[in-house]
């Protein structure tokens, strides 16, 4: 059997100068405590529209080695009719999907951070530009909720 | 008595204008200390903290901090940023919107914002190399490149509970005048491991020789390290999906990865039944990379857990993973740069091993 074995460089060629990257990766600082952050984060995601997939725990075995935290969770969230889109017209960006949130405590305050796909996945056609503005524009009114997020 | 009341009469005009132009300012102000407090909430504060404490990034709202540096000082870091170092340029705000957020900063502290001249100072800097390599090459590395991660340290474990910044940095270069250095190290700043040293013991002059060695670090500036990457890393392969994913196992074990999880692309979206089965995540992990990774940048978790995906289209399996160096370049973080770069590697290994 001969085994094709090629490499396929996907040529997006993204022109972005290493000094213009502010607000590459969002980030928001919650006062709020992990739990309490977890949950209403939860909402939120849903109340745009989205389905949350899955939780994934990155920190497994964290604590055992001098860290004074386990919290630290990837949230993973979407919507299928967008995953399986993108899927049949995009297969470039699956291992960028589903969408995902970074969610970790500091001292009692909680952070949660995203790379904006709107940097990452340029340039597109229009219905890919459609998809992603719109994740642009959810997840920053996602951040704008958390942001406003405290306990009084 | 009558001059002055003529000339207060004379000078009513400008002191009314004078009155409704500090009104103005005052209005002003108000504007700006809200706009800043804002922005600040939305750029800063996920690494600095809300008032300044610290977090990614060093504490703002030190005293000792805030008598040592300049208004100019901190609009040029922001303007600049420090390539390489996690914070970042904020060129695309405009100058009163860096103001604002410079005056809400000063709000974070009683201490007067300092002024001071801007003449060079000159010294010696082979005097000053060694003097470096004695008093700082231990915290801000032996090219002032900063210590690994930067910040204040919460709850990973590191050697200092605030980590020494980089000085070799063209951002940092850039907005620091020599007198602004000659301050810091004359002054320390309490509250950090940073120290006065004068207080130390170190003379006036030779403070000048270590300023005109950092300084020097100017002539080789920092070459941007991004290039444009693809996007994705993939590979095509002749056997079928359930071989490939096989592979990709054992390929990710091989690594000392330990396997955490398979599950389809659609899993979560749909009933388990109908999920497609065509697009397979393997999801893998090494807890000492994990480790390295978190203490260079705790933002690492959007990489996580490692993850390489096969699916079948068309009547082709091809396997496909992120390109860690792509999305590193988000990050601003050289260490975290270099980090990723071994993980392009490896990536790149278990893809050619799992389709060859
Ligand atoms: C024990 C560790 C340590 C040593 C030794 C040390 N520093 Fe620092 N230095 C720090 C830390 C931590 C900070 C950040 C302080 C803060 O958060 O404000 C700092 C800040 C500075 C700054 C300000 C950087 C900026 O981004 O504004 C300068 C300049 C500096 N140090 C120079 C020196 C020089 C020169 C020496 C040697 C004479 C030295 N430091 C020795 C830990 C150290
Ligand atoms: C992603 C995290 C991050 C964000 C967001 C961020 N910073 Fe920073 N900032 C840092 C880090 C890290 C450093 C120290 C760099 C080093 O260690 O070399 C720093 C350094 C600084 C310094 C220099 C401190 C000193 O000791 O001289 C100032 C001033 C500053 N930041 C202000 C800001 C302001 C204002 C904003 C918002 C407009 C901001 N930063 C946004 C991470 C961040």
């Amino acid at each position: 059997m001969i085994l094709v074995n090629r490499l396929f460089i996907i040529l997006i060629l993204v022109i972005t100068s290493a000094f213009a990257n502010a607000a590459h990766i969002n980030m928001v600082r919650v006062k709020n405590t992990f739990p309490e952050t977890m949950l209403r984060l939860q909402e939120v995601i849903k109340e745009h529209g989205y389905k949350l997939s899955r939780v994934q725990r990155v920190d497994i075995g964290l604590t055992q080695s001098g860290y004074q935290t386990d919290k630290y969770r990837v949230v993973f969230f979407g919507k299928h009719d967008e995953l399986r889109w993108i899927i049949r017209n995009h297969p470039e960006l699956i291992p960028y999907l589903p969408l995902k949130i970074a969610i970790y405590a500091e001292n009692r305050d909680t952070i949660l951070a995203i790379y904006n796909p709107n940097i990452l996945f340029e340039p597109k056609d229009g219905k890919l530009q459609e998809i992603i503005s719109r994740w642009e524009k959810d997840l920053e009114s996602i951040f704008k909720a958390m942001r406003e997020f405290e306990t009084d | 008595m009558k001059n002055l009341g003529i000339s207060f009469l004379k000078a009513l005009p400008s002191i009314i204008a004078a009155l409704g132009m500090s009104s103005l300012f005052l209005n002003q102000w108000a504007y700006a200390s809200d706009i800043g407090a804002e922005l600040y909430e939305q750029h800063c504060a996920a690494c600095h903290g809300i008032r300044g404490q610290g977090g990614t990034g060093v504490p703002l709202a030190l005293d000792d901090f805030q008598r040592e540096v300049t208004d100019q000082f901190l609009f040029n870091t922001i303007k600049h940023g420090r390539p390489g170092r996690v914070m970042p340029s904020y060129a695309m705000l405009g100058e009163e919107q860096i103001s604002a957020i410079v005056k809400h900063i000063r709000g974070f502290s009683n201490v007067k914002a300092p002024a001071f001249d801007d003449t060079p100072i000159t010294g010696d800097t082979k005097n000053g190399k060694s003097l470096f390599m004695q008093h700082c090459a231990a915290c801000h590395g032996e090219q002032g490149q900063g210590a690994a991660g930067t910040g204040v340290t919460f709850s990973r474990p590191r050697d200092y509970p605030i980590l020494a910044p980089a000085l070799n940095n063209p951002g940092f270069l850039t907005s620091a005048t020599d007198q602004d250095i000659k301050r810091t190290l004359v002054g320390g700043r309490k509250g950090t491991p940073m120290r006065s040293f004068i207080e130390a013991g170190l003379k006036e002059k030779e403070i000048n020789d270590i300023v005109s060695y950092i300084r020097s670090f100017e002539n080789n500036p920092l070459k941007p390290v991004h290039v444009d990457e693809p996007l994705v890393i993939e590979y095509e392969s002749d056997a079928d999906l359930t071989t490939v994913i096989d592979n990709i196992k054992r390929a990710a074990q091989g690594k000392n990865f330990r396997l955490i999880r398979v599950q389809n692309l659609d899993y979560g979206f749909v009933d388990e039944k109908a999920e497609s089965g065509k697009e397979v995540i393997i999801y893998f992990c090494n807890f000492k990379l994990l480790n390295q990774a978190l203490k260079v940048d705790s933002r690492v978790g959007l990489f996580l857990p490692c993850r390489i995906t096969a699916y079948e289209q068309d009547g082709k399996v091809k396997v496909i993973a992120i390109n860690p160096r792509r999305l590193s370049h988000l990050f601003n973080n050289n260490e975290l740069d270099r980090l990723c770069n071994e993980m392009y590697k490896t990536y790149v290994e278990i893809l050619e091993e799992a389709t060859f």
